[in-house]
This record gives structure tokens, C-alpha cells and sequence, in this order.
């Protein structure tokens, strides 16, 4: 099934190779969508989806100097896996031959794709990855999201001032350089926060893809933290929350931009009651026009309410056509530098413009799951 | 380390290395009959979980009917595997039965993912299994006691099928000597349609109480179990019921006591069970209860 699937655009890019090959031009702009479909990571990719394919049905064509063109998605599953990630997206770029890459939920599957798409010279922009290392040094990659050093510090800020906690425990995901690095950001700014060297009691590693995290919870409780800050994928997250309160742990947990997803809920159920994490946008203050655009087509078409990172996904899709609209070219150079030239953007998820290291400057949302939802609390200006 | 930390380690373990068990009798049971590492027995193990999963959700059973209902339907579904995959190639080299094991393997993983989608779904964990039981120092749930409770039952029925019934009596021929037991008029076909059928239970067994302590399903969520549980497997002695209970135990403890102890260690969690098969199977081949015999694979 999988493989029928993965036939087609390479028929599709052996056809258009052929006309390449002749005088006849492409008749549509492709952007690859590089996301996990499925593994550990599949409801972050799927949700990014459904705002690229969102935008993609009101905005389906892109002008090119005086030429209309349609606008073709091609969805690649990386598997939620680094090794995957690379084949996906060197697939991308050399068979399926895509103007523009989009994605992926997961910073190390955008670490992956980072020296492929630098080499092809083929423009990518990152919807949700947050770690510094995606665009740093890869003067192809960009993202519509801030950074890593900032979430670090927001969370570490409403530890210290908003819960007046004096002690933290960090559990990471040790094999994802998301959950390491925010990890780090965290623990840098609460020691300072708490002017504490000693602030945090232990940092405490697991595996993507661990169920039982009982021997480093049973730690933990023995050390009595205020708070517990525990960056990384949504269920294994919702699995350590769960558990932790099994044990009998009261303090409160908090996380980054990666736990908002349905399944976190749906998985911890109960147990992730008044869990805290840092996000991108929140439906409850739109930001901008486009913020109402996107909520009133996502809303119609799905009957729910969006996530953060599927605003983040239109968003993307939209600043990665104006760009080649712009660039008045499908040549990958010229489109990043239109995507370089990139002013007070309207996204859905607030105004979009990228600093040098192509980042974009973004306050944060802070929100608490609250009745089984997640419930917005406050935004967070970058300094 | 207090004794009352010490006390939670173990009932951690003891919870986790029960699942084990559980799931380590299959693969023993199948390897003691016809010599085949049914390498899709981890796949079954999800299907079980997924079964019981939709006869709660789409049809809204009680949570015992659903798991009635889902041990039934995967054990066909093992008995069917069986017949499908493993019965044609029965008199063909070993090679080609462990080469279409890891194909049945693959083939129930994706079909999975087609009909179940790759995003993980939530378990609704039954109230019975998720009451929180404080003993003095120790906190666990109420499904972690059931699960040993469990396995040491099968087990105790296990031995009691194999050793003293008409079935095992035969089981245990077909295991000596498969056509000399044909030779004594033994329906090979169906006592090795019964114990694919009694593993394929097992593992639903497993599957569906693991969703209950781990409430997160995903079409790929049994092949990590899977391979941890066939070492459990060999480490106690492959074909050998007490062993795959006695591995699945010691696998549960060595992992999570390796945490407790040596927390830097935590992101090699799952090469301690690989460095453990590695051990036994230089120090003891046959492994801890297996009875030595030279074979050629």
C-alpha cells in the first residue's frame, strides 16, 4: 500500500524530468511536506498537515513572474525516525524535485533534512522545530517559530515567579535534541532565576518510544521537587504524568510546545489536569487577520479547534508562496532570498519576520489543561 | 537507597516483569512445538490490544466483554497466521519459515497502520484496574497486582494442560518427534492449530493488560515488547515454560533496577536486555532452564 503510494510522484517526477529535458516548463510549483505520518511522532505531523492542506485549498496557485501556477503537495512520511527522515527527504529533493520544503513537527527529523536540503540549495521552512541547531549554520532552513532559548526561559519564569518553585527535576527524552536542548535552556535560566547553582535536583533521561517510567519516577519522588519540567513527545509525556501521580507525586509538570496534541489528553486523561506548557498561539486571542481566516476555514471544515503548530502549518505554506511570488522565479537560491526579505509577514500565528539566523521573533503562549482541554492562560513578549 | 525505595523498585519490577512473562510463554510454547520463532507473535500481542481497544470504543462493550471478545478473535487470528504462513513452508528449511515469520510480521504492522492510522489512540483504563492501592510505602496500581496474578494462573494452567491432559500428552509428543507422532495417529495439524491458537491468546492476554498499565496504543507498540519478551524467552531456556516466566521476571527486574541504580544509564535501558541474551547465551546456550541439546539451524 505504502509502496503504490510512494510510486506515483516518482512517475510524476520521471514524467516531468522527461519534459524537463525538452523546451516545455513545469506546470506547477511542488512543495514537499516533510513530516511524521507515522512512529512516535505521527498526530505532530498530521496536525501540521492539515494546515498546510488547509491553506492549500484557499490559496491553491502562485504567480511566477505572469504565469499562474497550481500549487501540488507532496507528502512525505519520515517516520518519526532520523535514519527515515534523511531517505525522506533526499527523496524530496531528488525524485519528487520540490521547489520549497515544509516541515518537520520534531527538530531532529529537521536536523536530518538540514545538510540535504543546503546541498540541493532547495529553500525549507520549518513550521514547529524549535532547537537552535535547524536553522543555525544552514543559511537554507528557516522557521515561523521562535526558539528554544526563549521557551526555555518562559517556562523557567513562571517555575520561579508564577508556582515560587525553589527546586526543579528535569526528565528528558535524551535521544531528541528537542527535549535535551529545552532542557538545557530550562535549567539554565531557573538556576539563574532561583540564584541557586543546586536548583535543579537531577536531570533524569528515557527513550522515545519508553512505556514504563517508573524507576526514574520512584527517583524523583524520594527528592521531593517543587516542579517537575519534562520536555518531549505528548504520550510518552502523558505516560511519565500519569504514572507520576500513580506514585503518588503532587508536584506540578510542565512542558514544552510539543505536548499539545489531542492525544496527550486522550492519553493521560485525568492525570494531566493542570499540566502547564508553552506554546505558539492560542485560538482564544487571534492576532491577526489571517489568525481569523484560518480559524473560521479550520473551524468549518473540522468542527474543532485547531492546534498551535496547525497554525503554525498554514502559516508556513503561506510565507513559502509569497516568497516564490515574490522571488518571481522557482529557482531555490532566488526564493530564499525572497524568503530572507520576509517583513511583519501576517500569519495565522502572528506576524512573521526572520532574524539572521532566519527564526522568526515570536511571543510565546502559555497554556494549562484544564477540563480535559487546552486552556489558554497567558502570552509572553520576547525581550 | 532506603528500603522503602527499594520496596517501590520492586513492585515496579515485578508488574513489568509479569507482562513479560506473559508474553514469553507464547514464544516458548510455539519455539517447544515446532522449532519456529514466530517473530509476528509481538504484532499479535498489538492486534489483541487494538481488538479489545475498538470492541470498547466503537461498540461501546463492557470493558470484560471487549477483552472476551478480543483474546477470542486473536487467537484465530494466531491460528489463522499459522495456516496462512507457517503450514505451507512446514516441510521446507527452517530458513524459509523464520524469513516468512518476519514477513507475517511486517505485513500485520502496516496493514495495522492503514486501518488504524499512525496516530497513537488513548486506552479508557477500567475502573477496577485503576485504583490506586497505598501498601505502607509502596504505591501501585490495582492492574500491576492483577497482572502477576494472571500470569502465575496461566502458568499453573499451562503446566497442567501440558503435563496431565491428553492434549499436552500429545503436544508434548509432536514436540519430540513430529512425525513419529503422526506415526501414532496424533492430529499434528490440530495440536499445532491449538498452540498457536493458546499463544496467540496469551499475548492478547498480555497486549490488553498492558494497555491497561500503559494506557497508548500505536500499530508498532508491540515490537519492542516483542523482541524484549523473546529474550525473555531464550534467556530462561527457549521451549521451556517456568523459563519464559523466570526470563521474563529477571529481564523486568535487571531493567528497572539497572535505572534505579545507575540513572545515567537510563538511555541504554534497552540494550540491558540485549547485553543480558548476550551473557546467557555465552554462559549457558540452552539458557537458564533449557534442556541442552545440539541442533543445526
Amino acid at each position: 500500500m505504502k509502496r503504490s503510494a510512494a510510486v506515483l510522484p516518482v512517475l510524476v517526477a520521471l514524467a516531468l524530468v522527461g519534459c524537463r529535458g525538452g523546451t516545455k516548463q513545469p506546470t506547477t510549483v511542488k512543495l514537499g511536506v516533510f513530516e511524521p505520518m507515522t512512529g512516535a511522532n505521527a498526530a505532530g505531523g498530521a496536525m501540521e498537515v492539515e494546515g498546510v492542506k488547509l491553506a492549500n485549498e484557499l490559496y491553491p496557485s502562485v504567480k511566477v513572474g505572469d504565469k499562474e501556477y497550481k500549487i501540488d503537495l507532496v507528502v512525505v512520511d519520515n517516520k518519526s525516525d532520523k535514519v527515515e527522515a534523511a531517505n525522506a527527504a533526499q527523496r524530496l529533493v531528488d525524485q519528487d524535485k520540490v521547489n520549497v520544503v515544509l516541515g518537520s513537527w520534531g527538530s531532529s527529523l529537521s536536523m536530518a533534512a538540514g545538510p540535504i536540503v543546503k546541498d540541493k540549495k532547495i529553500p525549507a521552512v520549518a513550521m514547529s522545530a524549535t532547537n537552535p541547531l535547524v536553522t543555525k549554520g544552514n543559511d537554507f532552513y528557516f522557521r515561523v517559530c521562535f526558539i528554544d532559548p526563549f521557551q526555555g526561559t518562559v517556562m523557567a519564569n513562571y517555575a520561579a515567579k508564577d508556582l515560587k518553585a525553589k527546586k526543579a527535576v528535569i526528565i528528558r527524552e535524551v535521544s531528541n535534541d528537542y527535549s535535551v536542548g529545552l532542557a538545557r535552556f530550562f535549567a539554565d535560566s531557573f538556576k539563574k532565576l532561583t540564584a541557586d547553582p543546586a536548583a535543579i535536583l537531577a536531570e533524569l533521561n528515557y527513550n522515545t518510544n519508553d512505556q514504563d517510567f517508573t524507576a526514574q519516577l520512584t527517583t524523583v519522588k524520594s527528592m521531593k521537587p517543587d516542579v517537575i519540567f519534562a520536555p518531549g513527545n505528548y504520550t510518552e509525556s502523558a505516560l511519565i504524568i500519569k504514572q507520576a501521580r500513580e506514585l503518588g507525586i503532587t508536584a506540578p509538570f510542565l512542558g514544552g510546545d510539543t505536548w499539545e496534541a489531542p492525544e496527550f489528553i486522550d492519553v493521560g486523561r485525568q492525570a494531566v489536569e493542570g499540566a502547564v506548557l508553552s506554546t505558539f498561539f492560542a485560538t482564544e486571542v487571534p492576532i491577526t487577520p489571517t489568525s481569523k481566516e484560518f480559524l473560521d476555514a479550520y473551524r468549518k471544515k473540522y468542527q474543532k479547534e485547531p492546534a498551535a503548530v496547525t497554525a503554525l502549518g498554514f502559516d508556513g505554506y503561506l510565507v513559502a508562496r509569497a516568497a516564490i511570488e515574490r522571488a518571481g522565479s522557482l529557482d531555490g537560491t532566488k526564493i530564499r532570498d525572497a524568503l530572507l526579505a520576509t517583513q511583519s509577514f501576517p500569519g495565522a500565528a502572528g506576524l512573521i519576520t526572520f532574524d539572521q539566523d532566519r527564526n522568526a521573533t515570536k511571543s510565546a503562549v502559555i497554556k494549562v489543561v484544564k477540563d480535559g482541554k487546552f486552556t489558554y492562560l497567558t502570552t509572553v513578549q520576547p525581550q | 537507597m532506603t528500603p522503602a525505595l527499594f520496596l517501590q523498585h520492586l513492585a515496579n519490577a515485578l508488574a513489568l516483569g509479569s507482562l513479560y512473562a506473559l508474553i514469553a510463554i507464547g514464544y516458548t510454547m510455539v519455539y517447544g512445538i515446532l522449532r519456529l520463532i514466530n517473530f509476528a507473535h509481538g504484532d499479535v500481542f498489538m492486534l489483541g490490544a487494538y481488538v479489545a481497544f475498538y470492541g470498547a470504543a466503537l461498540f461501546l462493550l463492557p470493558w470484560w466483554a471487549s477483552f472476551a471478545i478480543a483474546i477470542a478473535v486473536t487467537a484465530l487470528l494466531g491460528v489463522l497466521l499459522e495456516r496462512v504462513a507457517y503450514r505451507p513452508l512446514r516441510d521446507s528449511p527452517r530458513i524459509s519459515v523464520m524469513i516468512s515469520a518476519i514477513g507475517a510480521s511486517f505485513l500485520i504492522e502496516n496493514v495495522a497502520v492503514v486501518l488504524f492510522g499512525g496516530r497513537p489512540k488513548g486506552v479508557t483504563v477500567p475502573d477496577v484496574m485503576n485504583v490506586r492501592l497505598q501498601l505502607g510505602p509502596v504505591a501501585v496500581m490495582s492492574v500491576s497486582v492483577v497482572i502477576p496474578i494472571f500470569t502465575f494462573a496461566i502458568l499453573a494452567l499451562l503446566l497442567w494442560v501440558v503435563g496431565k491432559t491428553k492434549t499436552g500428552m500429545a503436544m508434548r509428543a509432536v514436540s519430540t518427534d513430529l512425525d513419529a507422532a503422526r506415526l501414532q495417529a496424533i492430529d499434528v495439524n490440530r495440536i499445532i492449530s491449538f498452540t498457536f491458537g493458546s499463544g496467540s491468546l496469551l499475548a492478547a492476554f498480555g497486549g490488553i493488560l498492558w494497555s491497561y498499565k500503559y494506557p497508548q496504543l500505536n500499530p508498532l507498540m508491540g515490537v519492542m515488547p516483542g523482541l524484549k519478551c523473546f529474550i525473555a524467552a531464550v534467556v530462561g531456556g527457549i521451549g521451556n515454560i517456568q523459563g519464559a516466566v523466570l526470563g521474563g521476571f529477571m529481564l523486568g527486574i535487571i531493567e528497572l533496577m539497572a535505572i534505579a541504580f545507575l540513572p545515567t544509564l537510563t538511555g541504554y535501558r534497552d540494550a540491558f536486555a540485549f547485553v543480558l541474551l548476550i551473557v546467557v547465551l555465552l554462559v549457558k546456550p540452552s539458557g537458564l532452564l533449557g534442556t541442552g541439546h545440539a541442533e543445526k539451524v
